[in-house]
């Protein structure tokens, strides 16, 4: 068991540039910005806080750094309700009571003692996540959905890496895994929470690193028309719209162009093929409008 | 991201240079730190530590990765952002007086410093513009930061610096003279000649945005050369002035009455996030507000994971009713924009209310409910603009006068307020020296469950002029609300669940 105390980060990456070419070996094209801050997050052993529009990569970020690391990903998916005995661990009752009727006859200090002891212990994923000694990449998705005090639970992983159990005391890391947490900002996250993180906006990407994630998810698409959708897509984010289209339904398009075997952007592929990257009949409107199709 | 990199410091020589080097570097990021600070950002000694760390790892060499690394360490939402780069780009310039590039090529410097006048040849400038032309059709981002000092460095110069303080880099003066708007026909003709295939217009339906993509790289170079003249003025008047002085607020902190068109636009964007948040807020009092009753049933079905003791009791959900709101919004000049605001951040929040009904007036009170609802394809910015045509919101005159507003209200839409209905007014209660009409609004008030008043203005101006708001605020809760920020945080302490 290593100790944490020298600070040490996970250590997957050596530079920021190593950073951008692994990430691009597994398949993520990332922006200086975003490889700037995982290097960050994997040098400084600190927690990495994505925000962002749905849809540009934030668990997709996690899953990369995972297939790097060669390391177990541990999710924890976030929903309203969610609690200690969802997200960090329960204890066993039902086995609890049938340890305690199976020794009715012995004396109540073996029982105690027993009965709260790693065995009736369920470990859910913050826990799983510190324990074990491989690689672990912990991703906390969607945050922004659970309760305000969830967020109170995760303090104590966040900044020391370890949980506290009243009954077993407390569990440190033997390795500290690499945590990533996203959000869609539904909601603040509480300043405490923040602070403990560092921050990436993961906003849509430039037009040029928007083309080549195109072409290397949609390898079959004519390079011409490749470059036509993502100037559309782009003019379409500058529109005041209900939902601007992101780089998932970017690819969905670009799957639907190659499927329907278009050659070029025109009037009528794309009056067709508009509800795949925009979800409300007013914005397929407006954009219908803005693109003035006949 | 695609500058090039360029080291800030210079590098050491031996060690004292080095201590010196550090010690700047810890200058400048606490210097960065408190001026962020001003804008309102909280930033912690622990923040400042790890941006510190930041640095220690990334090194100096690549501005870009700095920012990005400091960002990522001092910034937690991302509103900050463009404070935090028009920062970053004070206290962690690009380079020092005229930039490297152009001092290796020095353009010709007029040496008639004087404006040239209509119809005389000026060389200076279509050279200029030639180029930026050129890079702005090919995207050439480098081209367009060179460019963006060389114009700073030929037109931004004014004063000549006889008194201190009198003189300065000025990019309005710059871009005056530039007037890079004026070559989008230019571009776009180029662009389209060179196109692929002069076959029928526009085939490709992206080239039918080629335009907006133009506008939007026009207004990016609009943005280096206003970055490039801040950094050449902050040498002269040093980084915290002008961080303090020269630098846009966070949008949630932009004064509703000072607001310019982009600002408006700017705060537009955010209503629909904003909403979304306040929303969550508004669900979370009402969770805790129903907490109390004991659901038997459920407790039951959950004692049994305790062996039937019932260790956690479950509470029964209370559907509540939700409340009524009635917006009564001044629409004039004066403060058109914060109502526009506050009506489209209610609509936006339309499904926290059993019921929304919106009045505006300037001096009639006229229902617009319908106006806004019907607005979907429209552009939400014109809509102070379309009530103001559409609504009879004004009489003989267009001076606001509050008193006959309110009477027009209390007289005609009455039905409208119940007693489980807020009704929120809007206004700087600016009444032009006419009659308050204090009945009117204390027959409101005796109807509704509650009456907020938000006034844009602070309250140091509510006593002065033709201000009736101290009149108002002895009948109703008056609040002052000066900027985003402090309206949601006014809905979410107010508004009743």
């Amino acid at each position: 068991m290593t100790e944490n105390g020298n600070g040490d980060g996970t250590g997957f990456f050596t530079s920021v540039a190593d950073t951008v070419d692994r990430l691009a070996a597994v398949g993520y094209l990332a922006s200086t910005a975003v490889a700037t801050t995982v290097y960050l997050a994997d040098r400084l052993g600190k927690p990495l806080l994505v925000e962002g529009p749905a849809g540009v990569g934030k668990t997709e970020l996690a899953k990369a750094v995972a297939r790097i690391g060669a390391a177990r990903l541990v999710r924890l998916q976030c929903y309203e309700g969610i609690d200690e005995a969802r997200a960090l661990y329960e204890w066993n009752h039902a086995k609890q009571l049938l340890r305690i009727t199976a020794g009715r006859d012995e004396g109540w200090d073996a029982a105690r003692t027993d009965i709260f002891g790693e065995e009736f212990l369920l470990t859910r994923p913050l826990l799983t996540a510190i324990r074990g000694d491989e690689p672990t990449v912990l991703l906390i998705d969607e945050l922004d959905k659970a309760d305000v005090e969830v967020e109170a639970l995760l303090l104590e992983l966040l900044s020391d890496f370890q949980v506290t159990v009243p009954e077993l005391g407390t569990i440190t890391a033997s390795r500290r895994p690499f945590v990533l947490l996203t959000s869609n900002a539904t909601r603040e996250l509480s300043e405490a929470l923040r602070r403990r993180c560092l921050f990436l906006h993961l906003d849509y990407p430039d037009a040029e690193l928007e083309h080549r994630i195109v072409r290397l998810q949609v390898p079959g698409l004519d390079e011409t028309l490749a470059a036509s959708l993502v100037r559309v897509v782009g003019a379409l984010r500058a529109m005041e719209l209900r939902k601007a289209p992101s780089v998932a339904e970017t690819v969905d398009w670009a799957r639907t162009l190659l499927a329907l075997g278009a050659d070029t952007l025109d009037d009528a592929v794309v009056r067709d093929t508009l509800g795949v990257i925009l979800k409300h009949q007013d914005d397929v409107r407006k954009a219908a409008r803005k693109l003035t199709l006949a | 991201m695609t500058t090039a990199p360029r080291p800030t410091e210079p590098g050491p020589e031996d060690t004292a240079v080095q201590d010196t080097a550090a010690q700047d570097t810890a200058a400048r990021l606490t210097g960065l730190v408190r001026a962020l600070r001003g804008h309102g950002l909280r930033i912690g000694p622990a923040e400042t530590v790890d941006a510190a760390a930041v640095l220690d790892v990334l090194g100096l060499d690549d501005r870009e990765q700095m920012r990005a690394g400091l960002a990522a360490a001092l910034l937690r939402s991302d509103g900050q952002r463009a404070v935090f780069d028009a920062s970053f780009d004070l206290f962690f310039p690009l380079g020092i007086g005229t930039p490297e590039a152009v001092r290796a090529d020095p353009p010709p410097v007029p040496e008639d410093p004087e404006p040239p006048r209509f119809g005389r040849p000026d060389p200076l400038r279509d050279d200029l513009r030639e180029r930026l032309a050129a890079a702005l059709a090919a995207d050439d981002r480098a081209a367009q930061a060179r460019l963006a000092g060389e114009v700073i460095e030929a037109f931004g110069r004014y004063g000549t610096g006889a008194t201190p303080g009198s003189d300065g880099w000025s990019a309005h003066q710059a871009l005056g003279r530039l007037s890079p708007e004026t070559l989008l026909a230019r571009i776009l003709a180029a662009l389209r000649e060179r196109g692929p295939e002069g076959g029928p217009e526009d085939a490709d339906v992206a080239d039918r945005v080629l335009a907006d993509e133009i506008r939007r790289r026009i207004q990016g170079f609009r943005g280096l050369v206003a970055t490039e003249a801040r950094r050449r003025v902050a040498e002269l008047r040093g980084a915290e002035r002008i961080a303090e002085r020269a630098l846009a607020p966070t949008t949630d902190r932009i004064d509703f009455l000072a607001a310019g068109r982009d600002q408006i636009a700017e705060l537009r964007r955010t209503v629909h996030p904003l909403a979304r948040k306040l929303a969550t807020r508004l669900a979370a009092r009402r969770r805790r507000a129903a907490r109390g009753h004991i659901d038997l049933r459920r407790t039951l079905r959950r004692s049994l994971a305790t062996g039937g003791v019932p260790l956690r009791p479950a509470y029964r959900l209370r559907r509540p009713a939700r409340p009524e709101l009635v917006l009564l919004c001044d629409v004039s000049g004066s403060v058109a924009g914060f109502a526009d605001f506050t009506m489209l951040l209610v609509r936006a929040m339309s499904e926290q209310f059993s019921k929304v009904r919106v009045f505006a007036f300037v001096n009639r009170t006229a229902e617009v409910t319908d106006l806004l609802r019907a607005d979907g394809a429209d552009d939400p910015g014109r809509l102070a603009a379309r009530i103001l045509a559409e609504a009879r919101v004004m009489g003989y005159h267009g001076n606001s006068d509050y008193g006959s507003a309110l009477a027009g209200f209390a007289e005609d839409h009455l039905d409208a307020v119940g007693p489980r209905t807020t009704v929120l007014i809007l206004g700087d209660a600016r009444n032009n020296h006419r009659d308050p009409n204090l009945p009117a609004l204390h027959r409101i008030a005796a109807r509704a469950r509650r009456v907020l008043w938000l006034n844009p203005e602070q309250p140091s101006l509510w006593t002065t002029g033709d201000s009736a708001a101290p009149a108002y605020a002895a009948v109703v809760d008056m609040h002052s609300c000066r900027n985003a920020r402090r309206l949601a945080d006014l809905i979410t302490r107010l508004l009743p669940v």
